[in-house]
C-alpha cells in the first residue's frame, strides 16, 4: 500500500493547490476559492464556450482537488456494505459504481465512486470539500472489520478529459485499447507515458475518462493532452462550466442535491439505493421512508418567465414557501434556463408549475424530465 | 488587457460614464465584465425613467452570478441598448462599445467631479487584485 506523501502544497493565501495551479495562470485562469482549494473557475475562452465545447467535441478538467481514500484487508467489502447504501458485492474487477456514504438518517456523508479492484482491495473517489471528513466518517465506523483505511489523496493528480472526441483523442496516446474499457469501468495503463488509473467515468453526461495519475507526472500529461487535442478543438475547461454541464446532465452536488438532511430517496437517488441489502448504516430509516412515503423529492425544471432561478432561492407554492431550488443556472447547450428543486411530492409530476422567489421577483416555473441533457448514442 | 479609456469617468461600482453634452452613456467596464463571466441577461430600465447618483438602474446576470447596476450620477433615461436584450454577449466583448446600456439626460453636471477618471479607476481595481 502507498505511504501517504508529503502535506498539500498551500498558496501564499493559504488555499491548498493543485500541481496545475502556475499552469492554470499562465492560461489566464480565473483563479478561485473552492472547498479551501484555489481553482480555476474559468479560462479566457469563457465558461459558454468551455460548455460547449465538451458537448460538441472535447474539454480537459484539471479536479485533482478531488479525494481518493482506499479500504484493503480481507473484510473490504464488508466494510464498504456497512457504510454505503448500493450494493459493491455486485462489482467484478476493474468495475465502478456511484454510490453514497450515508448517515443513520437516511441522508448523505457525501457522494463517492467505489472501484473495485479486488475482492479485498477498493478504491473510493470522494468529494474535494468532503476527503477529510468521509476518511474521519470511515476510519471510525471501520471498528470490527478486518480492513485498512487510507487517505491517499495527496498521491494522486486528477484529470477529466470529457466529450464526444474525448476517446480518439486519448487513444493516440496510448496503447490501452480505450473502447474496450466500458462505461463504469477502469484499467491501469500508460497514457502520454504517463501511468494513469483510466476510468471511464465523468461528471458532464458526455463520454470521457478521468485519469488518475503522480502530482508529479501531471503537467506532462496535461500539456500533452492539450497539445493533442489542438485539432479537436480541446478547450481547458474551469469549476463553472464543470457545473453547469453537470445541471445539464443532472448529476447531484454535494450541499445542493445531497447532504446530512436529504435521505437518498429524497434526492431522487432511489437507484443507488439497494434497501435489500441486509444491512448499511441509514438502511432502517429509508425502509420506513419508503413505505411512509417521501414526502418531498428533488424534481428538474425550467423557468417558464425571462429569468434564472439561482442555487437555494425559495419555492412559493399557493404564496407560501414550499420547498427551494438545490442548483440553478442558464444551460448554455440547452439555451435555457434550468435547476433542481426540492418540491413537495405532489408537486413533482412533470407539467407542474409553481414559483421562485428570484430577489423578490416571482418566476414561474414548470416540472420537466431529467436529465435535461441526454448525449446521443 | 485593453486599458480604460481616457475620455470616460468612472465609479467605484465598476460602471462607466460617457459625457458629450448634457448626455451620458453609461456600462460597466472590462474589469466587472471579466469579474462576472459570460452575461446572459441584463436588465434595463425604461426610457422616462429618473434616477438619483448611485441608485440601481438594473441588473446583469452571468452563468454564474447577477450584480445589480448603479447609476454614476442623477439623470432620466434618454435611449435604453434594445440590442443587448438579443446579444448580451456584448457587453463582454465591448465594454466600452456595443456593451453600452443606457443613455440619460444629465440632471447634475457637478455630480460628474465625483467621478473617478481612467488612472483613478486602474489603481482602484489593481487594489482589487485580477482574481
Amino acid at each position: 500500500m502507498a505511504e501517504p506523501s508529503e502535506e498539500f502544497t498551500v498558496s501564499p493565501n493559504g488555499l491548498k493547490t493543485t500541481a496545475l495551479n502556475e499552469t492554470h495562470r499562465r492560461l489566464g485562469a480565473r483563479m478561485i476559492d473552492f472547498g479551501g482549494w484555489e481553482m480555476p473557475v474559468q479560462y479566457p475562452a469563457g465558461t459558454i464556450e468551455e460548455h460547449l465545447a465538451v458537448r460538441r467535441a472535447v474539454g480537459i478538467f484539471d479536479v485533482s482537488h478531488m479525494g481518493e481514500l482506499e479500504v484493503r484487508g480481507p473484510q473490504a467489502l464488508d466494510l464498504v456494505q456497512h457504510l454505503t447504501c448500493n450494493d459493491a458485492s455486485k462489482l467484478a474487477d476493474g468495475q465502478i459504481q456511484y454510490s453514497a456514504l450515508t448517515l443513520p438518517n437516511g441522508a448523505f456523508v457525501d457522494d463517492i465512486l467505489v472501484h473495485r479492484f479486488a475482492s479485498d482491495h477498493y478504491f473510493i473517489c470522494v468529494n474535494a470539500s468532503n476527503t477529510d471528513k468521509d476518511f474521519a466518517w470511515i476510519s471510525s465506523n471501520a471498528g470490527g472489520f478486518e480492513a485498512e483505511v487510507a487517505n491517499l489523496s495527496q498521491n494522486y493528480s486528477q484529470l477529466a478529459v470529457q466529450g464526444p472526441q474525448a476517446l480518439p483523442l486519448l487513444q493516440a496516446l496510448t496503447s490501452t485499447a480505450l473502447d474496450e474499457i466500458r462505461y463504469y469501468w477502469f484499467s491501469t495503463g500508460t497514457v502520454a507515458e504517463t501511468a494513469c488509473l483510466i476510468t471511464r467515468t465523468g461528471y458532464t453526461g458526455e463520454d470521457g475518462f478521468e485519469l488518475y495519475c503522480d502530482p508529479s507526472d501531471t503537467i506532462k500529461l496535461w500539456e500533452r493532452i492539450l497539445e493533442a487535442g489542438q485539432p479537436y478543438g480541446i478547450l481547458p475547461c474551469g469549476l463553472a462550466a464543470r457545473n453547469t454541464l453537470r445541471l445539464e446532465a443532472k448529476m447531484a452536488l454535494y450541499g445542493h442535491e445531497i447532504d446530512d438532511q436529504i435521505t437518498v430517496l429524497e434526492a431522487d437517488l432511489g437507484w443507488i439505493c439497494k434497501l435489500d441489502k441486509p444491512e448499511f448504516i441509514g438502511r432502517d430509516r429509508l425502509i420506513a421512508q419508503r413505505a411512509e412515503g417521501v414526502k418531498r423529492r428533488l424534481a428538474g425544471f425550467e423557468v417558464i418567465d425571462k429569468g434564472i432561478a439561482r442555487d437555494h432561492y425559495p419555492v412559493i407554492i399557493d404564496d407560501q414557501e414550499a420547498g427551494f431550488v438545490t442548483s440553478g443556472s442558464p444551460a448554455p447547450y440547452l439555451k435555457k434556463n434550468i435547476g433542481l428543486a426540492m418540491l413537495p411530492i405532489d408537486k413533482t409530476a412533470i407539467g407542474t408549475r409553481f414559483q421562485i422567489d428570484v430577489r423578490g421577483r416571482r418566476l414561474t416555473a414548470e416540472v420537466v424530465a431529467t436529465p435535461f441533457y441526454r448525449r446521443p448514442r | 488587457m485593453a486599458a480604460n479609456p481616457e475620455n470616460l469617468h468612472y465609479t467605484k461600482d465598476h460602471e462607466w460614464i460617457l459625457v458629450a453634452g448634457e448626455t451620458g452613456t453609461i456600462g460597466i467596464t472590462h474589469f466587472a465584465q471579466n469579474q462576472l463571466g459570460d452575461i446572459v441577461h441584463v436588465q434595463l430600465p425604461r426610457v422616462g425613467d429618473s434616477f438619483s447618483a448611485n441608485d440601481s438602474f438594473g441588473e446583469i446576470e452571468s452563468v454564474k452570478t447577477f450584480s445589480e447596476l448603479f447609476i454614476p450620477v442623477s439623470g432620466e433615461v434618454i435611449e435604453v441598448n434594445e440590442a443587448l436584450g438579443e446579444t448580451p454577449e456584448a457587453v463582454n466583448n465591448a465594454p466600452y462599445g456595443d456593451g453600452w446600456m443606457i443613455k440619460i439626460k444629465i440632471s447634475n453636471a457637478s455630480e460628474l467631479d465625483r467621478l473617478l477618471n481612467s488612472t483613478e479607476y486602474e489603481d482602484f481595481t489593481a487594489s482589487q487584485g485580477e482574481d
